[in-house]
C-alpha cells in the first residue's frame, strides 16, 4: 500500500466529538499516522502478522492504520467511554476483525501487568500538559514493558535529551526516526490561535 | 474482547497477587469469520498461557498441546477460531482472587479501578 494511500483511508477515520482537555484529547492527523505507519511496517517490518498495543488509543486512527496494513491483532487501551465508543464505530465502518479494545488506565497498570506479551507498541502519548507532568514517560515506562520488540512513540522534542537520559537508565536502545511538526488547530474553546505548531520527535525504542 | 485479549489481561486490585486468570462469564457471544493465518496461530502458541486459554474455550480445546502442532491445520483452524474468532460482547470478567468483576459491554472489558481497590 502506498503512503498517500494509507493516508487517504486514515482521513476517513472518525474523530473526537467533544475532545476532554484533560485527558488532552486530540486526534493524531491522518498524515502523521500514516508516516508513522508506514515506516513502521516498511522499514522495521513491526506490524504486519504481529501482536500490536496501541497506548491511550483514543478514537484509533493509529490501531486501525495497523489493522489495515495486517497486523496480527491491534489492541487498543483507553481510559474514556466517550472516545472507545468512537473507536468501535470505527472499528465496524471499516469492518476491521483484527482489532480489539481494552479500557483502562494505562498509568495504573501494575508492570507485570502485560509484561511481553506485545511484539510491537505504537502510541502517540499525552504530553504532560494538563496538571498530568510527566504521564509520557508513564505510557514509555508501561509500553517498554508491554513489548518485546519495540516501542514506537511520539514526544516533544524539547524533552529528547530527558528521555534520552531515562531510555540509558532503562538500558533501552533510542532513535529519533524523525522530526515533525505538530499542527493543533485550535480544537479547545480557550485556544487564542488559530494552530499551533509543536515540535514533536518520531522514536523507535528497543531493548539492547 | 477476544480471547487472544483474555490470554493477556490480569487484575490488578490492589493486594491482588495473582490476578489471573480472569473467569469470564458472558451473557452474549459473537463469532465472526476472521481470516486464518496458520503462521500467527502458530507463533502465538507459545506465548499463550495454554491452559488459561483452555478454561476460557470451554471444552473446544484440548488441555494440553498436541504434538507437532505447526504443522496440523485443523488444530491450528480450531485455536484460530478459539482466539480470533470468538467474541465476548456482553459479561463480566472476574478476578481470581478478590472476586471483583470487570464488566464487559459492548465489547469492550472495563479495567478501571475505584478508589477502593486501586
Amino acid at each position: 500500500m502506498k503512503l498517500k494511500d494509507l493516508e487517504s483511508c486514515l482521513q476517513q477515520v472518525d474523530v473526537f466529538e467533544d475532545p476532554k482537555v484533560l485527558l488532552e484529547q486530540y486526534p493524531t492527523s491522518p498524515h502523521i499516522a500514516a508516516c508513522m505507519l508506514y515506516t513502521i511496517h516498511n522499514t522495521f517490518d513491526d506490524i504486519k502478522d504481529k501482536v500490536v498495543a496501541d497506548l491511550g488509543c483514543g478514537c484509533g486512527v493509529l490501531s486501525i492504520g495497523a489493522a489495515v496494513l495486517d497486523a496480527g491483532l491491534c489492541v487498543g487501551f483507553d481510559i474514556d467511554d466517550d472516545a472507545l465508543e468512537i473507536f468501535q464505530r470505527n472499528k465496524e465502518e471499516f469492518e476491521l476483525t483484527n482489532i480489539d479494545v481494552v479500557q483502562c488506565d494505562v498509568c495504573s497498570l501494575r508492570e507485570s501487568a502485560f509484561a511481553k506479551k506485545f511484539d510491537t507498541v505504537i502510541m502517540n502519548p499525552p504530553f504532560g500538559t494538563k496538571r498530568n507532568q510527566g504521564i509520557d514517560m508513564e505510557f514509555l515506562k508501561t509500553a517498554l514493558s508491554m513489548a518485546t520488540t519495540a516501542v514506537y512513540s511520539l514526544h516533544k522534542t524539547s524533552t529528547r535529551e530527558h528521555i534520552q537520559k531515562k531510555a540509558n537508565d532503562w538500558k533501552v536502545k533510542m532513535e529519533v526516526i524523525a522530526e515533525l511538526r505538530y499542527d493543533l488547530p485550535a480544537s479547545y474553546k480557550f485556544h487564542k490561535k488559530k494552530s499551533v505548531d509543536i515540535q514533536v520527535d518520531f522514536i523507535r525504542f528497543s531493548p539492547t | 474482547m477476544k480471547l487472544l485479549t483474555h490470554n493477556i489481561l490480569t487484575s490488578h486490585v490492589k493486594g491482588v497477587t495473582k490476578g489471573y486468570p480472569l473467569l469470564i462469564k458472558a451473557t452474549e457471544v459473537r463469532v465472526n469469520e476472521v481470516e486464518f493465518n496458520p503462521q500467527f496461530v502458530s507463533r502465538m502458541i507459545p506465548k499463550l498461557e495454554w491452559s488459561a486459554l483452555v478454561q476460557a474455550a470451554e471444552g473446544d480445546l484440548p488441555s494440553s498441546l498436541i504434538q507437532d502442532y505447526e504443522n496440523n491445520e485443523e488444530f491450528l483452524r480450531k485455536v484460530h477460531r478459539v482466539l480470533l474468532e470468538v467474541e465476548v460482547i456482553e459479561g463480566c470478567l472476574q478476578c481470581p482472587e478478590s472476586g471483583r468483576e470487570f464488566p464487559i459491554s459492548r465489547g469492550v472489558p472495563n479495567m478501571l479501578l475505584n478508589e477502593d481497590d486501586s
